[in-house]
């Protein structure tokens, strides 16, 4: 027998706990569907009301585009990026590429608060508040770890000798990255790539501070809502952005298989 | 040896070329706001450490350190708790249904924090779901406040995270030979002996891994606070965001900032004596 037996208490409080992570998030489904005007569960039936009042603002739906544009953009920019970065730190190798790779990670340990506030002032200096560019640009900069750090762990299971092969025949460096390294980590790309995309789609606190008067992304139209009234609207964009969330989860979670396979 | 030695530098150069990009953005886009958080910290109004002085004489920045650190402990402690059990299940636990448990963990990890205090919110609400069952039970006269206070604020952080804790502990957990506890118990160790004395101190190291992560993620929480605790619960995040955006003190804003950085900071290099911290974050 070389496995722990938990008694079936544990296993049990376990999945207790497990299901408290994973549901509350859910009770916003229902909530969008309520027949009431206030945040509730359905009363009497369910009702599409809160879902056509979404369908029918140009202020949401401009919202969604907003930060949808922003996502992609800046992803795109921390993926190249990103990429060349962890394949440079990684055919390196000595403690100087380590020391870049580390700090690489940085941005995903000082608190948000404080790198917006920073920001905020920069980009006064600059006069970049309230631009598309300039969240553009500080996603692609809080993306880069996501991508830093799944293109290594890609890199790590590629054997250097084939760059060497490559170089040593007399690839340049372009060609020894589009046809010998980026084909053979493209699932860590990929999942970096995913992963750089829901931190933009989903960042707030930068925006609410160099976001101006006017550049109102998804999350940031929500933090309003929620801070103004609660109206069952807000249920609804909920929802939508699980339901976005488990789309991309799913496609990470298969490549994940694909990349242990 | 000599030309085969410069080739190799001039191969290393051109790496450090394709580096070049990211590090030049980190550089100007992150690092560059950072040190410009520093310096207004103690140049604004005037040159000087007397902004950091507050930190000593002003009730209501003491007020908010204490509110920080507090929350912060109790919501390490709970995630260590929580999280212990679900990993320990999931060390246990055949790979098909490890598998179904890592998700999930990861269901609510990628949720984003914003939908997820809202749910809460209307969750926990006095016209929510929760409140009308325990008043249909017959459990309470009337509905409980359990949101815009701190129970909401430590419900809201709590289930934010657990998942990092599960992660970080399951990584430990994962590398521990399960083989040690089967020996003891074949020595006659009961399960209980067996998990104490053998078990636990082999997760030590995930324990302050995590317990470390958790607590400076902490620290530096704003959104949920702020929603969950319905301005009633100011830790350092919020406060400082108020400074900024409502009474436009930056030096006090920035100084609060500096020191929540160079806490969480101090927190990693500390734990970098211990372990890898690079592998904390999923390197």
């Amino acid at each position: 027998m070389n496995r722990l037996q938990p008694t079936g208490i544990v296993a049990a409080l376990a999945w207790f706990i497990l299901s408290f992570l994973a549901l509350p998030a859910f009770a916003v489904i229902p909530i969008s569907f309520t027949d009431t005007r206030y945040l509730s569960m359905p009363e009497e039936g369910l009702s599409l009301q809160h879902w056509r009042t979404f369908l029918s603002s140009p202020q949401w739906l401009g919202s969604i585009w907003q930060s949808l544009w922003i996502a992609v953009v800046s992803t795109v920019a921390a993926v190249i990026a990103g990429t060349l970065c962890a394949v440079g730190c990684w055919r390196i190798a000595s403690s100087l590429s380590d020391k870049v790779r580390g700090l690489m990670i940085l941005p995903m340990a000082v608190p948000t608060i404080v790198y917006a506030l920073g920001l905020y002032r920069l980009y006064v200096d600059l006069d970049l508040v309230g631009t598309a560019f300039g969240v553009v640009l500080a996603h692609t900069v809080t993306g880069l770890p996501y991508v830093v750090l799944t293109v290594s762990a890609s890199l790590s299971n590629l054997d250097p000798r084939l760059e060497q092969a490559a170089r040593g025949l007399g690839a340049s460096l372009g060609q020894t990255l589009r046809y010998v390294i980026v084909p053979n980590i493209v699932p860590g790309v990929l999942s970096g790539a995913i992963f750089a995309f829901i931190h933009s789609w989903d960042e707030l606190v930068v925006v609410i501070f160099i976001g101006g008067r006017a550049l109102f992304t998804l999350p940031r139209r929500m933090w309003d809502g929620i801070n103004d009234n609660l109206d069952p609207v807000i249920a609804v964009v909920a929802t939508g952005m699980i339901l976005f969330t488990l789309l991309v989860l799913t496609a990470e979670l298969s490549l994940r298989a694909r990349r242990t396979n | 040896m000599l030309s085969a030695n410069r080739q190799e530098a001039s191969r290393h150069g051109a790496y450090w070329l394709i580096v070049l990009p990211a590090l030049l953005m980190l550089a100007l886009l992150y690092f560059v706001p950072l040190g410009n958080v520093l310096l207004t910290s103690v140049t604004d109004p005037k040159p000087g450490l007397q902004n950091y002085g507050l930190l000593f004489t002003s009730t209501s920045v003491q007020k908010a350190l204490v509110t920080t650190v507090r929350i912060a402990a109790i919501t390490t402690f709970f995630a260590l708790l929580l999280g212990y059990v679900v990993a320990y299940a999931m060390r246990a636990a055949s790979t098909r249904t490890q598998r179904f448990m890592l998700v999930g963990v990861l269901l609510p990890f990628w949720i984003s924090v914003l939908v997820r205090s809202f749910a809460w919110i209307a969750l926990l609400g006095t016209q929510g779901p929760l409140n009308s069952a325990l008043v249909a039970w017959g459990l309470v006269d009337e509905p409980v406040a359990l949101v815009r206070n701190e129970t909401g604020v430590l419900i809201g952080m709590v289930h934010i995270m657990v998942p990092y804790a599960v992660l970080t502990l399951y990584a430990n957990m994962r590398g521990i030979d399960v083989g040690l506890v089967a020996a003891a118990r074949s020595l006659g160790a009961s399960r209980f002996q067996a998990f104490r004395m053998v078990f636990l101190p082999l997760t030590v190291p995930g324990l302050i891994g995590a317990g470390t992560l958790v607590f400076i993620l902490s620290l530096g929480f704003y959104v949920t606070p702020a929603l969950l605790g319905g301005g009633k619960v100011l830790m350092i995040a919020e406060y400082v965001a108020v400074q900024i955006n409502d009474t436009l003190r930056w030096g006090l804003g920035t100084m609060l900032a500096a020191t929540l950085m160079i806490a969480v900071l101090g927190c990693l290099w500390a734990l970098s004596r211990v372990i890898d911290v690079k592998r904390l974050f999923g390197a």
